[in-house]
């Protein structure tokens, strides 16, 4: 058997490391398939976080990380892994690799894992993860695998760090922590002033912003969902 | 009092899915009819109240700071909290499994009702989230299966209002573009504003 495929391997030319097929493999979730806005995957913690980009963007950097190391961990492990507890194996790599995560953050940045506190823990349950795991790590080759987990993983960034954008402009009137609209007034005049919209502070203001956001996306793109 | 009150609270203050996002995955796939996300309901409330004070106990016993000092005085120092989330999803795991297998025996109908929702459960944020905020809250042991069944309570609520405003809504006209999750969202923001007027009790 294993004389056979390397056989096969010897007679195909390599796929090239950035072929058209493994391109798409990281383009098509940051629009067409994205996990938050068409397959409605990871919701869950994608709004909690967004209310700063700071925060928001820790997070994605998270998720990227455990996507990517679960995806190849899970694919090197594809053919011995039992399919009838392959749940559990899944949710234990997923839970170490989490971990490994939250013990950085808490070592480097702490303030950011009191801020953060059990929304890092809860990665384990983001379904983008599991979700990528049993959908695609399980059936194709570590290195595919880890190229989807990071087209999967980006797409989630950009939307979380998109909808984070909104609502701090709008909710707190700053951007990454600089606050926007009195450094605006200092060129424009004194009393250019802006009232904040506590709304978008609230987890009220995710919903909406996604919301909208998704509407935007959906009609550009042209998907209808039935 | 102070257990109802922390009952009321998660219920409708600190609400699951308005408050905190979790669960939000199973809520917007499985709220499309009103009977589906009964059944989805019913299975968390279940898990809930049974993970959350078996993790507690967990936590209480094995993994906080000192919590192995009934094993001996050279155990007291041991912080094994760095372990809380496998230990938690793995307690989870094997809970909903094997509520799974006594439901399936002793109440096959009930099983046929919830059977298809309880392994997705297990990957269910809300019920690792429940757990999770009852560590860091330090409850008691009392308080965290009544913390665990006001918050499952919370979801089941939460998910029927919407599936039941849902189907309502495939008479209506919505724009292409925000058809199904889009229109869900703002829905859900909405929901999230009626839930937001509880937030001035003071309990």
């Amino acid at each position: 058997m294993s004389t056979e495929t390397t056989v096969a391997e010897l007679k195909k030319p390599a796929e090239a490391l950035l072929s058209k097929r493994r391109k798409k493999l990281i383009s098509d979730p940051l629009v067409d398939d994205n996990p938050i806005t068409i397959q409605v995957l990871g919701i869950c913690s994608a709004l909690a976080v967004t209310t700063q980009l700071q925060p928001t963007l820790v997070m994605a950097i998270s998720v990227i990380f455990v996507i990517v190391m679960a995806n190849l961990t899970i694919s090197l492990l594809r053919n011995t892994i039992p399919t009838r507890v392959r749940i559990i194996v899944q949710l234990a790599v997923v839970a170490t690799l989490v971990t490994l995560v939250s013990e950085f953050l808490k070592a480097f940045a702490f303030d950011m894992y009191k801020e953060l506190s059990v929304f890092v823990g809860l990665i384990i349950t983001n379904c983008i993860v599991m979700g990528r795991l049993e959908a695609f790590a399980l059936g194709n080759k570590p290195y595919d695998s880890i190229l989807d987990g990071f087209g999967s993983a980006l797409g989630y960034s950009w939307i979380i760090l998109a909808v984070a954008f909104f609502r701090e402009l709008l909710g707190s009137g700053s951007v990454f922590g600089v606050p926007v609209y009195d450094t605006l007034a200092g060129f424009i005049s004194d009393d250019f002033s802006f009232a904040t919209n506590g709304l978008m502070v609230s987890p009220v203001g995710a919903f909406i912003i996604l919301g909208l956001i998704i509407w935007v996306q959906r009609t550009k793109t042209g998907y209808v969902e039935h | 009092m102070e257990l109802f009150n922390l009952g009321i609270k998660s219920i409708f203050i600190d609400n699951m899915v308005f408050a905190y996002f979790l669960g939000m995955c199973s809520f917007l796939a499985v709220s499309k009819k009103v009977s589906t996300a009964l059944g989805l309901g019913a299975a968390v409330i279940f898990v809930l109240t049974v993970t959350t004070p078996t993790n507690w106990l967990l936590n209480e016993f094995v993994l906080k700071e000192g919590a192995l000092a009934w094993m001996g005085d050279s155990f007291a120092t041991i912080d094994l909290s760095f372990l809380r989330f496998i230990m938690f999803i793995a307690i989870i795991a094997a809970m909903v499994q094997l509520v799974e297998m006594v439901v399936e025996k002793f109440a096959p109908a009930l099983y046929g009702a919830l059977g298809i929702f309880l392994p997705l459960i297990a990957v269910n944020c809300a019920i690792l989230g429940g757990s999770l905020f009852m560590a860091q809250r330090d409850y008691t042991l009392a308080e965290a299966t009544v913390y665990g069944f006001g918050s499952g309570t919370g979801f089941f609520l939460a998910i029927i209002a919407l599936a039941a405003i849902r189907e309502k809504l495939k008479y209506s006209n919505v724009p292409n573009g925000l058809k199904g999750l889009g229109i869900t969202m703002l829905l859900t923001g909405l929901m999230g504003i009626a839930f937001m007027s509880f937030m001035g009790i003071d309990l």
